[in-house]
């Protein structure tokens, strides 16, 4: 099967969906002829045409609450958030207004729209355009959050949020852009909720996500060598989350590790952890379950800072071996 | 129509019209004016936003619009609903809490909605609404409809950032919206003077290049003539209007305001001297439209529809708790 990018499976499945769809747009700050901040509409407007590929002024409030109007009157936006970080622009309109909409007027109305947006550091961009700030939206209700770490996964994940007929903010990891995978040319759909294992293990879970999926897998890898065999979780959506996979998982190993990208304090970590604790898997626990999360600092510009800013990979060796040290110093 | 002309109005619109128009500046008052006393009786819970003294920039703004046309409301948005065709008795039984209301009792006071009347409901959040309208109005673009968007917000709405950043999109696109500005004098207790330093918000329409037109709010022949250009300057694609009514709410804010802001000689003012409802009855009556009985019969008709009204949402079913969840999906 052929190979593309990250960046070429989500603008793939924008493309495909808007060859069928005429309610399908995108909308967004520089996204006509200079192909958006990061490349992903690059070729769309000759394709599309600038009406369906709708250059934006830089009003992210603007652009989010047209993007609800739409959504709410018959069309089906997708709305590209230069960067995540902007979103403290635009959260009104996606949280009092595209959240609420539906459950607010008593089950009328729905609101297809689609926020795309980059996140994440490892960029030199420093402490305005380097946040992973997911969890904010995870906790309110009325919101869908996608968070892909494959190109294969941001293909799939996105058909099935272009075709929710509910809010869906979709992240897109930066550095994961380049990243290549085998991805059909043909539409396909992954179910919003599903979680994918994403190397089986029976030692210890590692529940990660976007990026961090890559930083869990390398990790494996080495831990292999010292025979240690790990089971990596990528729960793909936070919401809805997939919590029989990792309740199953955390189940067979009896151990886990949670790591993401986003700082550790009020992080999505913790809600995995905390529904670990609630759920039957708890009683299989060996070991405490380790949070690995970026530190509680804004993301800072020197490169060497920026890294140590957020786990690496001999940070999650170390808390994988931690963790299983634990359960030997228990028994 | 000889009638038409006497009362300088623009648009055609049969005695008939006007006089529904009459009746229903009648309802949207006995509305308020009932829920007011509800409140106070401890009969609804929450709070409310009440529009007395505002009833001609709904009925004269809806005026003319079809049920394909949209509009969105604001927190003190009973009077956009009703002139947008909605049920008094879904409206009331929505703010006594009931499954009959226009949420099923779940969005209350601020947040009644009826998309198959093209309203697209109530936003709570001041200018909240505005941009959403710009979206409506994108589809009617996108989609090649004829429909208009009339976009209700206050003036304290216009000190908003997303009254901006609405406005600019939607006359860079020129866009079939008509961004209503109802300034009735004061964002809760600011008044519109200390909080904005233009004279009046219509003037900075020129900040986006598409007019802005200053009207007596309280004079609803003033309110058709200047929705009607505005929308079918909209409907002819060539882009957006800010109409600025001037009018003032008789009641505080909220239902809890002491009204330390104003004086009451001003309140009194506004009621004794430039009453919307009055007005329109004498000029209906001088353009030999009506008569005073037939006026007085409209009047009493609206108070029976408020008192069924009142009667349906009292006697409607509360949600059962298992309702909480329904809608739900994230």
């Amino acid at each position: 099967m052929r190979e593309i990018t990250y960046l070429e499976a989500v603008r793939e499945a924008m493309s495909i969906e808007m060859r069928k769809n005429d309610d399908v747009f995108l909308m967004g700050e520089d996204i006509g002829v200079y192909g958006g901040a990061f490349g992903v509409s690059r070729g769309m407007i000759e394709e599309f045409g600038p009406e369906r590929i709708r250059n934006t002024p830089i009003s992210e409030a603007g652009i989010a609450g047209a993007a609800v109007g739409s959504a709410l009157t018959g069309m089906r936006p997708i709305m590209e958030l230069q960067f995540s970080d902007f979103i403290t622009i635009a959260l009104d309109q996606i949280v009092n207004q595209a959240a609420k909409l539906r459950y607010m007027y008593g089950g009328k109305g729905k609101v297809p729209m689609v926020v795309r947006t980059p996140s994440g550091s490892g960029t030199g961009a420093a402490a305005q355009h380097s946040q992973s700030l997911e969890a904010w939206v995870t906790h309110i209700p009325g919101l869908k959050v996608v968070q892909p770490s494959t190109a294969y996964d941001a293909k799939g994940l996105l058909k099935a949020a272009l075709d929710d007929d509910n809010p869906v903010i979709f992240y897109e990891h930066k550095l994961l852009y380049k990243t290549s995978s085998e991805v059909p040319e043909e539409e396909y759909s992954i179910p919003l909720g599903k979680a994918e294992v994403k190397r089986e293990g029976t030692d210890i879970t590692i529940v990660a996500t976007a990026i961090m999926v890559h930083k869990a897998l390398e990790a494996a890898a080495e831990l292999e060598k010292e025979g240690i065999s790990v089971e990596v979780v990528d729960p793909r959506t936070l919401v809805p989350l997939d919590t029989e996979t990792i309740i199953k998982s955390v189940a067979k190993t009896g151990h886990l590790v949670v790591v993401h990208e986003a700082v550790k304090r009020g992080g999505f970590g913790g809600e995995i952890a905390s529904m670990i604790a609630e759920s039957e898997a708890f009683d299989y626990l060996d070991a405490p379950i380790k949070r690995l999360g970026g530190v509680e600092t804004p993301i800072p510009y020197n490169p060497e800072l920026e890294k140590a800013a957020i786990p690496q990979v001999p940070d999650i060796v170390n808390a994988v071996k931690e963790t299983l040290t634990k359960k030997a110093v228990a028994k | 129509m000889e009638q038409t002309k006497t009362l300088k109005l623009v648009p055609e619109l049969s005695n008939e019209k006007l006089k529904g128009l009459y009746k229903q500046m009648w309802l949207i008052r006995y509305f308020d004016e009932q829920v007011d006393q509800f409140f106070a009786k401890g009969m609804i819970h929450g709070t409310t936003h009440l529009a007395v003294g505002q009833e001609a920039t709904a009925a004269g703004a809806c005026a003319l619009l079809s049920d394909e046309d949209k509009i969105t409301s604001t927190h003190r948005g009973h009077g956009h609903s009703i002139a947008k065709g909605g049920r008094v008795d879904k409206m009331m039984a929505e703010l006594f809490g009931r499954t009959t209301g226009y949420c099923k009792g779940k969005g209350g006071s601020m947040h009644i909605a009826d998309l198959d009347k093209g309203n697209l409901g109530a936003m709570g959040i001041v200018g909240g609404g505005i941009p959403l309208a710009v979206g409506s109005a994108l589809t009617a673009h996108m989609k090649k409809l004829d429909y208009v968007t009339v976009c209700f917000f206050g003036d304290g709405a216009s000190n908003e950032g997303s009254f901006h950043e609405a406005i600019n999109m939607a006359s860079i696109w020129d866009l079939p919206v008509v961004f209503f500005c109802e300034n009735n004098q004061y964002g809760m207790s600011g008044n519109v003077s200390e909080m904005t330093n233009v004279e009046n918000i219509a003037d900075r329409a020129a900040a986006y290049g598409i007019p802005g037109v200053v009207i007596d709010g309280n004079d609803i022949i003033e309110v058709i003539n200047a929705t009607y250009e505005a929308t079918e300057r909209a409907r002819l694609g060539e882009g957006p209007t800010l109409i600025e009514a001037k009018t003032y709410r008789w009641k505080g804010h909220s239902k809890s305001d002491a009204k330390k802001y104003r004086t009451r000689d001003e309140e009194k003012d506004w009621r004794d001297n430039r009453d919307p409802i009055k007005r329109f009855k004498e000029d209906l009556v001088e353009a030999g439209i009506a008569t005073e009985d037939e006026l007085e019969t409209l009047k009493k008709a609206a108070k029976q529809e408020m008192d069924d009204a009142v009667e349906f949402a009292q006697n409607s079913p509360m949600p059962s708790l298992d309702e909480l969840l329904t809608d739900v999906y994230a």
